[in-house]
């Protein structure tokens, strides 16, 4: 195995200012497992433009710098207010360098980073969690519940920008990641590599059998079980 | 934010057509010692909309004597280099707004961050 790289320093992820970040946990770090295990595979490509979509904490990225180095630009986006600004404080207690920008998915960085990325990563909200069509079928038939269903929904809610966006991940837990599937091809550059976190719930034989329609090469590099998930790590590149 | 993050950002605003570059309004903007590395800015200026970052620059004050076009053979251009890096890396907006040429809708800056999150109606 390799020297193994140290896992970056996020104790302040999940406290203080920022308890509505996403901590990081087993998909986290399996995620940081699959970017060692393709350290040197990764330094090969020589990545000149990294993005991470939903970087929560940062602490990915900033295993990401650690590996590949000073010599390539990392961007993150999340739609939390407070992940970004971890994301940068996460930057500055690692000593590498992260930009982060507060936006939806990859909003406002395309059409400028379209074929330019080279490392690609994507820990989406991927718990099956009701779909907003069927929150508001409920609160429909449930009248009089309405105001206790109206405090607990936005809590499963897709499309929210609080704690809940980091893992509601709707009907199948596919309903962000779907709207980012697209979006990859335009994204990737020639020899760039494309890393997504799902769990056997997401169905990621469909999500390889979707990207390869896109001219998409994908397989799972790295996987684990844990709690009740069977998290996977699949891996992308241009065929 | 800075202004390399600035020059790969574009107004998505709905309907938009020519939402680059977003001018830069600051209202505080720090200069960052970032150490040089000639390999990461060689390999960042093909990907840089040049007359963008040159506007940028002017916009903070910060150009000095960056030319309006790129120079031939930049890459052994060591003091060219560091003039790039500079107005890359070491200029960074921590307060103010980016905003849209087209729709003038402003994106706020806030501690270093641009927010381009949109209101459901502009997207």
């Amino acid at each position: 195995m390799t020297t193994g790289f140290p896992t970056p320093l996020y104790s302040h992820a999940g406290r203080g200012d920022f308890r509505d970040v996403y901590e990081p946990a087993e998909d986290s770090f399996l995620l940081i497992d699959a970017l060692e295990k393709d350290a040197e595979r990764l330094q090969l490509i020589s990545p000149c433009v990294c993005l991470e979509v939903g970087s929560g904490s940062g602490v990915v990225s900033a295993f990401l710098a650690s590996v590949i180095g000073p010599s390539a630009l990392y961007l993150c986006t999340d739609v939390n207010p407070a992940a970004a600004q971890c994301t940068a404080k996460t930057a500055s207690c690692n000593n590498v360098s992260l930009q982060p920008v507060l936006t939806s998915l990859v909003d406002s960085l395309l059409p400028r980073l379209g074929g330019k990325v080279d490392v690609l990563l994507f820990n989406p909200p991927y718990v099956v969690t009701p779909s907003e069509e069927v929150i508001q079928l409920s609160t429909a038939f449930y009248l009089l519940l309405m105001r206790i269903v109206k405090d607990i929904v936005p809590f499963f809610q897709v499309g929210s920008r609080g704690i809940e966006a980091a893992w509601a991940g709707g009907k199948r837990g596919r309903e962000v990641t779907d709207r980012f599937l697209p979006l990859v091809a335009q994204l990737l550059s020639s020899e760039g590599l494309f890393y997504l976190i799902t769990i056997a719930e997401n169905d990621p034989e469909e999500i390889i059998h979707s990207l390869c329609k896109h001219g998409l090469k994908g397989e799972s590099c790295l996987s684990t079980r844990a709690g009740n998930e069977r998290l996977s790590v699949l891996r992308f590149h241009r065929s | 934010m800075k202004l390399l993050t600035h020059n790969m950002l574009t107004s998505h605003v709905k309907g938009v057509t020519k939402g680059y570059p977003l001018l830069i309004k600051a209202t505080e903007v720090k200069m960052n010692e970032v150490e040089f590395n000639p390999q990461f800015v060689s390999r960042m200026i093909p990907k840089l909309e040049w007359s963008a970052l040159i506007q940028a620059a002017e916009e903070l004050g910060h150009r000095q004597d960056l030319p309006g076009e790129l120079v031939p053979d930049y890459e052994k251009d060591e003091e060219f280099l560091k003039m790039v890096h500079r107005v890359l890396l070491e200029v960074e907006v921590i307060e103010g707004f980016l905003q849209c040429p087209e729709s003038g809708r402003e994106f706020p800056i806030t501690r270093g961050i641009p927010n381009m999150l949109l209101n459901e109606e502009e997207a």
